[in-house]
């Protein structure tokens, strides 16, 4: 039969009928239904396996407070696990599985954890996993993971996307019950501009649950008017599945809407958004959670929190069973017998606590089927509704640290100590318990912001309503009870591991979460927390305040991963830099490699050419022989001008700039303030007041920063201005030879030659007819070289007409590993030499630091650790039988020294193959290399299992006096 | 995090980037007899104050403003926030 639990009334569209599964069986339900209501609706009271013992659990609460239904919602890549089904709105088609069991949900292998359970209690792991040693990593833990855990992840990509959005408001009020309606009604008629968020798809909160009355409407009916009315209102925006997880500095709060959750299918559209709300004030309205009380085996599938059995009820128009009991120490309890009674179901005892009735024992293999009280007594019941008192909401006030205080009056914690500043609370959160008063708090306290914030608008009158009674006895505990007794049904934590607690000397509360895991499940101990700490208060004789309680942080709710990425995921993780020559290097065989955010050629590969050596050497030495290009965009570009500029450069870079005449380039050399080398670059002088610098690729960002830093902070009267210019200059490395031959082809009118635009010459000028360009005679490569930059827009076009002209003289496109051979060969420092370690004396550029004037890094030249006697020095490495190949990161040895670090000598930075010189080159590191050219050592890498003798040389492989490139 | 630039008004902590203790603004002369000294400390020793700390950010995401913001690393309450060349300045900074 279908829908066998079905009743009248509930605020489900019963003209339209949806169809679904759970484990592989199909079932009804009507839209409005959760999947908790429909598999109630269905009678199925079996939903899953406890997180330990595997015991059989049930649906338990109506709300994201659940601690029992989690399934393992949809199938394939979207598979979502511990997925609550008392929030999972129901669709056509929804597909779900019971999970934590091994074979089928009813018969379980591992229910046999529930009889060890005298051996499973709290610190179990602790005190039994711990000999012999050898044993945890290759037995217990895997044994221990394959049991552990609840769902299983579908172990493929996230086939869904999520989205990350801002709102602005005056006020953000945080769950749409009854004092959320009310606050939001007085703050729109107020004029504020409100935002109204609530994690349910129908707001309304308690308010569709109960059968209370306000304005003289059934309390249901008066929610959608009121929704109606903010509906209508431009200032008011509603947000429903929208849960506000965390309140953060200044009024920031965040939420996470579910966009198509309750969707088949998302349609490519994003699945859930991830809000940043900024906020001028708040009200936390997020009403209370029920708790349960301790009594033997009260976690049986059929034991049910008495507010989610009104919701049921009431809201859903389900039956939870045909013969319930009720258990309870409030007036909430007696008003659940009423409710049924009212639907004719059957309440077969309403057993209060205060009148001394308590439940010992309930039995049913798989479902509830009877209830033992005291005084020998039972009861047949397939649903027990059990209300030990509502706790206030309090997590969103405690994410600055405020820490809630304990009321008697209600038996729970209110918020207390510092709140969130912006922050105020109304309703069941606050601790206000009853109806009116939640109205009224709720008005009151909307209409004071708004009066706060200027707005003079009418707020209208509060809602009216009852007070219904909520008496409550600080009852949690049925001592006499002899059997397990549950406090925690997502971790499995019982009564007995809690005063096990005690007794092993976890007394505080903090000890106590982690030694039994009490709270530490995925629902965060929403249920389950206070009955705990009560537990706890009455093993060590205090009372609940001076046990403790804990505070919460974000999130209230899990967050998915997927949602906090955002689009941030894959190649969008960070936004990728093309150089101006992409395109073009594409077409052409180049293969590209990550620089930073920069893609780069790294080779132009050919038709024949086996694997990147071949392409690599080709490059080299096309450049060396005639003449090479090579894209040198990303290296950062700063444009510096100001009647100062001169005065400022001379304090960013150690060497001497006031004297740098126009036209000219010059090599900086830039310090950190501890004297450690930081970037180096050159620098050309355009102007009298204009200068443009370059810097390396990896630190374009972080010198602009420190430049505006000196700037502003250091010398804030200098006249001197800077732009950032990398992306706004395509500029080319022209090398080799024929360098000069083909640049005058490119440059109009301009005489190149040595006389007219020597070595570090450089000018503003056009080419091809015309189109801006600047030309500096710079060489990295320590060829004959020149870098042109044109405007980045021209860079594309630039590319294909000088390779166009350059056929004559065979131009080669080189990339950055044929940059990098060519570097090595003439002995220039890079990323693997300034590592954040060197200074200027190891690398040989000691002379040019100045000591007569003040610059970044003046002051700590001299440390003891950069003037000792053996202190590294760059070096140049050969190997003695050539044809081996270098290995960068191998250490240096003398002969016949132990390998240890006492005896170590330096490493190896860079290495490359020279086809110029037809063997292996590398630079290093070398104690007092500079006198030890011609000494062989030994280039020891116990890593790459290379041990080899190594000829220390100058660092400059190739034409150490620098011939070519002056030529 | 929200970060009153005192020209642009309120922005986003995201935009900027943070560096530390303003008193790097304190810049010891690089040359002359105690040099090193005083370097030394200006480079290696800053303070970690549980309350009220003045600190630079830099709205790099912004007009590159380098920022002096006064805040409680308690509480995360900014009190104020200057340009840091009025700052400069203010401290007989020049050039």
């Amino acid at each position: 039969m279908s829908q066998q639990n079905r009743i009248d009334g509930g605020q489900i569209d019963r003209t339209a009928t949806l169809n679904f599964q759970f484990n592989e069986r199909w079932m009804t339900a009507h839209p409005g239904d959760t999947l908790a209501s429909a598999l109630l609706a269905n009678n199925v009271r079996l939903v899953g396996r406890s997180f330990k013992y595997h015991r059989p659990r049930g649906i338990f609460s109506a709300g994201s407070e659940e601690p029992n239904a989690l399934v393992q919602l949809r199938k394939g890549a979207a598979l979502e696990p511990n997925t609550r089904a008392t929030t999972i709105e129901m669709f056509d088609g929804l597909y779900a599985t019971s999970q934590n069991h091994r074979g089928s949900l009813e018969r379980d292998i591992l229910a046999v954890n529930d009889l060890l359970s005298p051996f499973l209690s709290a610190g179990f792991y602790y005190k039994t996993f711990m000999w012999p040693r050898a044993f945890w990593e290759k037995l217990y833990e895997p044994i221990i993971r394959a049991a552990a855990g609840l769902g299983r992840l579908s172990g493929q990509e996230d086939p869904d996307c999520y989205d990350k959005g801002f709102l602005h408001c005056d006020v953000l009020i945080i769950g749409a019950g009854a004092a959320g309606l009310a606050a939001a009604l007085a703050a729109g008629r107020a004029g504020l501009k409100v935002i109204l968020a609530d994690e349910d798809f129908r707001m309304g909160g308690r308010l569709n649950a109960e059968t209370f009355e306000v304005d003289g409407k059934d309390s249901a009916s008066w929610a959608l008017a009121a929704l109606a009315e903010l509906s209508a209102m431009a200032n008011v925006r509603l947000m429903r599945r929208t849960t506000v997880y965390g309140a953060f500095d200044h009024g920031v709060y965040g939420a996470l809407e579910r966009m198509t959750d309750h969707l088949p299918d998302s349609g490519g559209k994003p699945r859930q958004v991830l809000w940043r709300i900024y906020s001028k004030r708040a009200i936390l309205a997020g009403g209370a959670t029920e708790r349960s009380m301790a009594f033997g085996n009260n976690d049986r599938p059929g034991v049910m929190l008495a507010g989610a059995v009104r919701t049921y009820v009431n809201r859903f128009g389900v039956a939870p069973g045909r013969n319930v009991a009720v258990f309870t120490n409030n007036d909430d309890g007696l008003r659940t017998a009423d409710d049924l009674r009212a639907k004719g179901i059957n309440v077969t005892r309403v057993i209060d606590a205060r009148k001394g009735d308590v439940v010992v024992n309930t039995t049913g293999r798989k479902g509830l089927h009877t209830v033992f009280l005291n005084g020998d007594r039972h009861v047949e019941a397939d649903c027990l509704a059990v209300s030990g008192g509502w706790s206030p909401n309090v997590h969103l006030t405690c994410h600055h640290r405020g820490r809630p205080t304990w009321r008697e009056d209600i038996a729970g914690f209110v918020p207390g100590g510092e709140l969130p500043p912006g922050m105020a609370v109304a309703g069941a959160a606050a601790g206000t318990m009853t109806l009116a008063a939640t109205l009224s708090q709720a008005h009151e306290t909307a209409a004071s912001i708004a009066a706060d914030l200027g707005y003079s608008g009418a707020t209208g009158a509060p809602p009216k309503a009852d007070d219904e009674t909520f008496a409550t006895a600080p009852f949690w505990h049925v001592k006499e009870s002899k059997h397990r007794a549950w406090v925690d049904l997502q971790n499995d934590v019982t009564t007995k591991d809690v005063t096990q607690s005690h007794r092993e000397g976890f007394r505080s509360v903090e000890h106590l979460k982690r030694y039994t895991t009490l709270g530490m499940a995925t629902d965060q101990g929403k249920t389950s927390n206070m009955l705990g700490l009560a537990v706890m208060a009455d093993a060590s004789g205090k009372t609940i305040p001076e046990t403790g309680t804990t505070i919460f942080r974000p999130p209230y709710t899990p967050v998915p991963l997927g949602a906090l990425a955002g689009r941030a995921r894959g190649k969008n993780f960070r936004p990728t830099r093309l150089t101006p020559s992409h395109t073009w290097a594409a077409e052409n065989g180049a293969s590209f490699v990550e620089t930073g955010a920069w893609m780069r050629a790294e080779w132009y590969a050919r038709p024949g050419e086996t694997g990147w050596r071949d392409s690599v050497d080709r490059e080299v030495l096309a450049t060396r022989q005639s003449v090479g290009i090579c894209d040198v965009s990303t290296l950062g570009k700063i444009d510096i001008q100001g009647r100062d500029a001169a005065e400022f450069l001379n304090k960013v870079y150690a060497n001497a700039f006031l004297k740098l005449p126009v036209g000219k380039v010059r090599y900086g050399l830039m310090l950190r303030e501890d004297g450690t080398v930081y970037d180096d670059g050159t620098t050309a002088r355009l102007g009298e007041t204009h200068f443009v610098m370059t810097t390396t690729t990896a630190n374009a960002v972080l010198v602009f920063r420190n430049l505006e830093f000196a700037r502003q902070c250091l010398w804030p009267d200098l006249d001197v201005h800077l732009i950032s210019t990398t992306d706004a200059w395509a500029q080319f490395s022209v090398a080799g030879p024929n360098s000069r031959a083909l640049m005058q082809e490119i440059v109009d009118d301009l005489d190149l030659s040595n006389e007219a635009f020597p070595f570090m010459a450089c000018t503003d000028c056009t080419v091809f007819g015309g189109t801006p360009a600047r030309l500096f005679r710079i060489s990295f490569s320590g060829e004959l070289a020149y870098e042109i930059a044109v405007p980045a827009r021209y860079g594309d076009a630039m590319i294909r007409a000088v390779m166009s002209v350059g056929k004559a003289f065979d131009l080669a496109p080189y990339g950055t590993e044929a940059l990098g051979v060519m570097r090595i060969e003439k002995g220039h420092v890079a990323g693997n030499e300034l590592n954040g370690q060197t200074d200027a004396r190891m690398i040989g550029l000691q002379g040019m630091v100045s000591r007569k004037k003040d610059f970044i890094g003046a002051a700590l030249l001299d440390r003891p650790e950069q003037v000792r006697e053996d202190g590294l020095q760059l070096v140049g490495l050969r190997p003695v039988v050539t044809d081996v190949i270098l290995t960068a990161g191998a250490h240096f040895l003398s002969p016949g020294d132990p390998e240890d670090m006492t005896h170590d000598q330096g490493w190896m930075t860079s290495v490359a193959y020279s086809p110029e010189l037809g063997h292996s080159i590398g630079l290093g590191f070398l104690k007092r290399g500079a006198a030890r050219h011609g000494e062989n050592l030994r280039a020891y890498s116990p890593i790459r299992g290379q041990d080899i003798m190594v000829k220390v040389c100058s660092p400059h492989h190739l034409d150490p006096e620098g011939v070519r490139q002056r030529g | 995090m929200i970060i009153n630039h005192p020209l642009l008004g309120p922005r986003d902590a995201a935009e900027f980037v943070y560096l530390g203790d303003a008193n790097l603004i304190n810049r010891p002369e690089g040359l002359g007899d105690n040099a090193e000294d005083a370097m030394y400390d200006h480079v290696y020793l800053r303070d970690n104050p549980a309350g009220i700390h003045r600190e630079l950010w830099y709205h790099e995401q912004g007009d590159r403003s380098w920022l002096v913001v006064t805040r409680n690393t308690l509480t995360h309450e900014v009190t104020s926030v200057e340009l840091a060349r009025d700052v400069a300045r203010s401290m007989g900074r020049s050039r």
